[in-house]
C-alpha cells in the first residue's frame, strides 16, 4: 500500500488530476418511478412495494410523468439539450436487490445532453460541462448479517426514481470536484426535486479519477471510485485515489483500469473488479415503455416556471443589493434563505440590506441550524424592522441583540417589544451626565488612572455607564460626554 | 317467471354458448352454480387422469362455486351480473390470478400464489364470468404444441394422440372439449391462431395494445397479445369486448377505446355482407410447402367470402420470407430479459446446493426450474443482445420489423383484410417434431408477421382433413380493424357450419 500522503499528492507538480463526477440523486416524487407506490424514507422493510417494485410475474412499469417533470428542471436548468424523444433501456445483471433481474434506466437516448453547471471555488466562479442526465429507478438494499450466511433484502429503496448526472472529465482537484459536488448539491436541492443528502443516499457520488504529466492532452487510465457517501470524504476520497495513481505511476507501475471503493473508516480504498471483470449489461430499449415524448411546449412551462438560480441570484446580489460576493454566496446556499432574505429586503422597514446580510448570517443562520426557516419565528419584515430601528438609533446594538432572543421565543415584532418595555436608547444628554458624573465619583481610583493617561479607562467608565442605564444609553453619547468630565 | 324457464334442465349447459348461457343466467332459466357445475363435472370426466386431455392444470371448484354463488346473489337482488354472468371461463396458466397457483407450466414457478389478478381477468371478473381453472401450455408460453409444458402435454380433442398446438393449448382444447364456452390465452408468435386452427374453434390476437398486458407473464413483450378463444363469432366478439380497452398499468395500451363489435357481426350475418370488403390473397402464404387439403380447405373458404360480396384480389407481402428469422431474434432477446427475474430469491423454486455461494443458487434454480425449450430461447437471446451484437441482431431485426410493417400497411391501402392459412398443416402426431425445434418453429410461419407488425389476426375453422382434423382459416386485419374481421367471421359462420361442429372425446365414445 501507498504511503503516500494527500499533501505529498497536491505538492506533486509533475501530475495534473483528470477527474469527472457520475451523481445519482433520487428525485422526491410521491411515487415511485414506474408505479404507484409511494417512496417514504426509513418505513418498515418491504412496505414501499406493490407488484411492480417486487418484479412480480406479469406486472409491468408506467413512467412517472411528475420524476419527468423533475429530470426536466435540472435539464433546463443546466441548459442541457433535451431529447424530444428519449428512451428507457433494460440494463441486466443479477443481484437479489434487483426484484427484475434488470434496472429500466436510460442508454442511448438520454433525457437531457450537453449541460453546464455553474460552481464556485475560492470565489472564482467555474463551470464544468455535463455528458448526460437520465432517469432510472433505484435498487433495493441488501444487509448482509454479520456472523451468518443469510442476507436480507429491503425493496423499499427499488424503484425509487433517479436521476444520474454524468460529469465530462472537466475537473483537475479534488477540491473542483467538491465544489461542484456541492453546486449541484445546491441546484437539486434550489430545484425542489431532490434532498440531496449524501449521509441518506439521496445523492451519491461515483468519480472517475486519472492522472497525466502536466501539458499532455491523451487522458490516462481511469479508476472508478465509489462508496463516497458523505460530502465530508469527498475532497478527501479523491485526493487518496490521485496520490495513489501518482505512487503507482511515479514508482514505475501502470494505472488498472478497475473500480474501486472508499472506505471512509480506514481513509483508504480497495478494488472491487477489473475492466475483465466488468458486466456485460445487455442494454436494449425496454419494450414495455414506449418512447418519452416531450413537447417544445412542456419544455417552455417547465421553463418559465423556473425559478432565478443560484448563480444568476449570486450576481444580482452583488450587483444590484451591493453585497460582498462572500456574503452573496452564502445567502444563495439554499434557495430557502435566499428568498428569506429577500423578503427582508423588501419589507416595508427598508433596512439596509448589507445590515441585513450580516445579521441574516451572524444571528439568524446561527439558531436555524437544526430547523427549517419557515418555522422560525422570527419572519422577514421582523427582522427588518430590528435592523431599521438600529439605523434610526431607537435602539442600541446591544439592545437589539437582546430584542432578537426575545423575537424568537415569543413571536412578538421588535417595536411592540420596545414600546411595552421602554427599551428606546436613551440620547438625554443631561440623564447620561448624570449617571456619568456619579460613576465617576463612586470610581476616584479609575478615574485618577485616566487622567494620569491610562486611555483605555475609558471603556471601563463606558461600559459602567451604559450599565447603570439599563444598557438604553447611546453609546456614542455616553463616550463623549465621559470623555470631556474625565478631561475637564 | 317466463315460459322460457321451462327450458331449465334439458339443456345441457355445457353445450351452450356463453351468450346463450349468460342470458339464461340473467333471466333465471339457470343458475350459475348449476352452469359451473356442470362445467366442472365435464372436466373432471374428460380432463383428469391418464386419458383425459391434460387441458387444465388446476381447477379452482371453490373458487368457481364460490363466484357462481356471487352471481346468483346479485340475480336475486336484481343487479346487474355482467355480460359474462355465470359463463365459465378458463385462463392459460400464464394469467396472474389473487390466490390462485399460477406456473406458466414451469417447474420454476410451481407453487406461486400470485397476490394480485391481472387486468384482464379482472375485467373478466367484474363481467360476471366464473374462472373455473388455468389452462395447460408450452413452457413460458414457448412453444407451438403444448408439448414443452412441464406438466405433460395437451391431447386434440379430435385426436388425443396428435398436439392441440400452442402455446395456448389447453385454452383451445378446453373450448373445443366443451370445458368451457370461453377461455383466454395469449399470442406472441401465433400462439392463439395455430392452435384455435388444429382443434377447430376460433380465436383472435388482438391489435397490439388493444387488451391489457397487466398481470400477464411476460413471454416477448413488444409480441405478447392477450385474446380469447370461443366456439362461435358471437362469443368470440363478448370475450373481447369485455377484456379490451385502455388499462393505465400497461404503457403499451392504446388509449383509443375500440368500437363495439355488435354492427360489425350484424353487417356480416347479412345476406350479401360483405359487399365493400376487400380481402387479399398475399401470395408468400400460398405456397407449396402447405398441405394439400390444408390449402384446399383454405381456397373454399375464400370463394365463400366472394360468394357473401367480399371482393378478393392477390396482394403481395414481401418482407414475409424474413419474418421466421427475425421472430427468432426479437422474442428471444426480450423473453431472455424478462425470465431474468426467475431466480429463485423472491417466488416459486429455489435450489440452494450444499455450501454454494448466491451464484451457485442463481445456477442450480434456473437449471432445475427452466425446460429444454426455454433455456435455448434464453441463450439465443442473451447471444444476440451482448455487448458489440445488439446492432447486427436486435437492431437489424427491429428494422427488417419495420419493413414487414410497412408491407401490411401498403396492402390495408387496397383491402381490408387478409386471409391465409392458418397453419401448413392439420394437427401432427405428439413427439412427431419434438426433436428437431426448427421444424417446430416453421409450424407458425404463417402467424408471426402478424404479431410483428402488431395486426388483429383470426382464426376460424374453415374445414376438416379426411381424417377428421380440423383446419383454420386466418384473417388478418388493420389496426384497431378487428370490425372487419368479425364481419368476414360472421358472414363465413353463416354460410357454412365447420364452427359448430365438436369432438366426440375418445372418453364419451368409450
Amino acid at each position: 500500500m501507498s504511503a503516500t500522503t494527500t499533501s505529498a499528492a497536491t505538492a506533486a507538480p509533475d501530475f495534473e488530476a483528470v477527474i469527472g463526477l457520475e451523481v445519482h440523486c433520487q428525485l422526491r416524487t410521491a411515487s415511485k418511478m414506474f408505479s404507484a407506490a409511494p417512496t417514504h424514507f426509513g418505513a418498515a422493510p418491504n412496505s414501499q412495494t406493490d407488484p411492480v417494485v417486487l418484479g412480480l410475474p406479469g406486472a409491468l412499469p408506467v413512467v412517472n410523468r411528475q420524476a419527468i417533470e423533475f429530470a426536466l428542471r435540472i435539464g433546463v436548468a443546466t441548459r442541457s439539450k433535451i431529447r424530444a424523444r428519449s428512451r428507457f433501456a433494460r440494463k441486466h445483471y443479477f443481484y437479489p436487490d434487483l426484484p427484475k433481474g434488470y434496472q429500466i434506466s436510460q442508454y442511448d437516448e438520454p433525457l437531457c445532453e450537453h449541460g453546464l453547471v455553474q460552481f464556485v471555488l475560492d470565489g472564482q466562479p467555474r463551470e464544468a460541462r455535463l455528458t448526460r442526465i437520465h432517469l432510472e429507478e433505484d435498487a433495493g438494499k441488501n444487509t448482509h448479517l454479520p456472523g451468518r450466511a443469510t442476507s436480507l433484502v429491503d425493496l423499499n429503496r427499488a424503484g425509487v426514481p433517479l436521476i444520474e448526472i454524468v460529469g465530462e472529465p472537466d475537473l483537475r482537484s479534488a477540491a473542483e470536484a467538491g465544489a461542484y459536488l456541492r453546486a449541484l448539491r445546491q441546484l437539486v436541492r434550489w430545484l425542489e426535486i431532490s434532498d440531496g443528502n449524501m449521509e441518506e443516499g439521496s445523492l451519491r457520488a461515483d468519480a472517475n479519477v486519472s492522472i497525466r504529466p502536466r501539458g499532455q492532452s491523451a487522458l490516462g487510465t481511469k479508476t472508478e471510485l465509489k462508496n463516497i457517501n458523505s460530502f465530508k470524504f469527498v475532497e478527501k476520497a479523491i485526493e487518496h485515489e490521485i496520490a495513489r495513481q501518482i505512487d503507482v505511476v511515479t514508482s514505475g507501475g501502470r494505472v488498472v483500469q478497475e473500480t474501486r471503493s472508499w472506505d471512509a473508516e480506514r481513509g483508504t480504498s480497495f478494488s472491487m473488479r477489473s475492466k475483465e471483470q466488468a458486466h456485460d449489461y445487455r442494454y436494449f430499449p425496454d419494450p414495455d415503455l414506449p418512447p418519452v415524448v416531450v413537447s417544445p411546449d412542456w419544455i417552455a412551462r417547465v421553463t418559465s416556471a423556473l425559478p432565478e438560480l443560484p448563480a444568476q441570484r449570486r450576481t444580482r446580489f452583488v450587483e444590484a443589493l451591493g453585497l460582498p460576493a462572500h456574503d452573496a454566496e452564502v445567502l444563495t446556499g439554499e434557495r430557502a434563505l435566499a428568498d428569506w432574505y429577500e423578503a427582508a429586503v423588501a419589507a416595508p422597514s427598508k433596512a439596509d440590506p448589507r445590515k441585513l446580510s450580516s445579521w441574516v448570517q451572524s444571528e439568524l443562520l446561527r439558531v436555524v441550524k437544526d430547523t427549517p426557516l419557515a418555522e422560525c419565528p422570527i419572519k422577514p419584515d421582523m427582522l427588518a424592522e430590528l435592523v431599521a430601528l438600529i439605523d434610526a438609533g431607537t435602539i442600541s446594538g446591544k439592545i437589539a441583540k437582546d430584542l432578537f432572543a426575545r423575537m424568537l421565543q415569543s413571536g412578538e415584532r421588535p417595536k411592540v417589544i420596545v414600546d411595552r418595555e421602554g427599551l428606546t436608547q436613551v440620547s438625554d444628554t443631561s440623564a447620561i451626565e448624570a449617571a456619568a458624573r456619579a460613576i465617576i465619583e463612586a470610581k476616584p481610583k479609575e478615574a485618577a488612572a485616566y487622567k494620569a493617561g491610562k486611555q483605555q479607562m475609558l471603556g471601563f467608565f463606558v461600559g459602567q455607564t451604559i450599565k447603570a442605564m439599563g444598557g438604553k444609553a447611546n453609546p456614542q453619547l455616553v463616550n463623549d460626554i465621559l470623555k470631556k468630565l474625565l478631561e475637564s | 317467471m317466463s315460459a322460457a324457464s321451462t327450458g331449465t334442465g334439458t339443456t345441457d349447459p355445457t353445450t351452450m354458448s356463453a351468450l346463450a348461457l349468460a342470458r339464461a343466467v340473467r333471466q333465471r332459466e339457470l343458475s350459475a352454480r348449476e352452469v359451473t357445475t356442470a362445467h366442472l363435472a365435464r372436466i373432471a370426466a374428460f380432463d383428469k387422469g391418464e386419458r383425459g386431455l391434460n387441458a387444465f392444470l388446476r381447477t379452482d371448484e371453490a373458487g368457481a362455486l364460490a363466484a357462481a354463488d356471487a352471481v346468483d346473489a346479485k340475480v336475486a337482488r336484481g343487479e346487474d351480473p355482467g355480460v359474462l354472468a355465470g359463463v365459465p371461463v378458463g385462463l392459460k396458466d400464464l394469467f396472474v390470478t389473487e390466490n390462485l397457483e399460477t406456473t406458466c407450466a414451469s417447474k420454476i414457478l410451481q407453487g406461486w400464489i400470485p397476490p394480485y389478478d391481472g387486468t384482464a381477468v379482472a375485467r373478466l371478473r367484474a363481467a360476471g364470468a366464473i374462472i373455473v381453472g388455468k389452462l395447460n401450455m408450452d413452457e413460458f408460453a414457448m412453444g407451438s404444441s403444448n408439448e414443452n409444458s412441464a406438466f405433460g402435454p395437451c391431447r386434440n380433442p379430435w385426436d388425443p394422440t396428435r398436439v392441440t398446438g400452442g402455446s395456448s393449448g389447453g385454452s383451445a382444447a378446453a373450448v373445443a372439449a366443451g370445458f368451457c364456452p370461453i377461455t383466454l390465452g395469449t399470442d406472441t408468435g401465433g400462439s392463439i391462431r395455430q392452435p384455435a386452427a388444429l382443434t377447430g374453434v376460433l380465436g383472435i390476437k388482438p391489435t397490439y395494445g388493444r387488451v391489457s398486458r397487466y398481470g400477464v407473464v411476460a413471454f416477448a413483450s413488444s409480441l405478447d397479445q392477450v385474446g380469447p378463444f370461443a366456439g362461435c363469432v358471437e362469443d368470440l366478439a363478448l370475450a373481447l369486448e369485455v377484456i379490451s380497452g385502455h388499462d393505465p398499468l400497461d404503457a403499451t395500451s392504446i388509449v383509443e377505446a375500440p368500437s363495439a363489435l355488435g354492427p360489425a357481426l350484424a353487417a356480416g350475418g347479412r345476406p350479401q355482407g360483405l359487399a365493400g370488403l376487400t380481402v387479399g390473397l398475399p401470395r408468400e402464404y400460398f405456397i407449396p410447402g402447405t398441405d394439400a387439403e390444408v390449402d384446399a380447405a383454405v381456397r373454399a373458404a375464400i370463394r365463400e367470402l366472394e360468394s357473401a360480396g367480399a371482393r378478393v384480389i392477390d396482394v403481395s407481402l414481401p418482407h414475409t420470407p424474413h419474418a421466421l428469422a427475425t421472430y427468432y431474434l426479437i422474442a428471444p432477446a426480450e423473453c431472455s430479459s424478462n425470465l431474468a427475474r426467475f431466480d429463485g430469491v423472491r417466488y416459486g423454486r429455489r435450489v440452494q446446493p450444499p455450501g454454494g455461494d448466491l451464484a451457485a443458487m442463481y445456477q442450480a434454480t434456473r437449471e432445475a426450474g427452466f425446460g429444454d425449450e426455454v433455456k435455448r430461447r434464453i441463450m439465443l437471446g442473451t447471444y444476440a443482445l451482448r455487448s458489440g451484437y445488439y446492432d447486427a441482431y436486435y437492431r437489424k431485426a427491429q428494422q427488417v420489423r419495420t419493413l414487414i410493417a410497412d408491407d401490411f400497411r401498403k396492402v390495408f391501402a387496397s383491402c381490408d383484410a387478409v386471409a391465409t392459412p392458418t397453419s401448413p398443416t392439420a394437427a401432427f402426431k405428439i413427439g412427431e417434431k419434438t426433436a428437431d425445434p426448427v421444424q417446430m418453429y416453421l409450424a407458425d410461419v404463417f402467424t408471426l408477421s402478424c404479431n410483428l407488425a402488431g395486426l388483429p389476426g383470426m382464426s376460424i375453422p374453415c374445414g376438416f382433413t379426411r381424417a377428421g382434423l380440423p383446419i383454420g382459416l386466418q384473417l388478418m386485419g388493420r389496426p384497431l380493424g378487428e370490425a372487419a374481421l368479425f364481419q368476414l367471421a360472421a358472414a363465413y359462420a353463416a354460410r357454412t357450419d365447420h364452427a359448430r361442429r365438436r369432438p366426440t372425446l375418445a372418453l364419451e365414445a368409450a
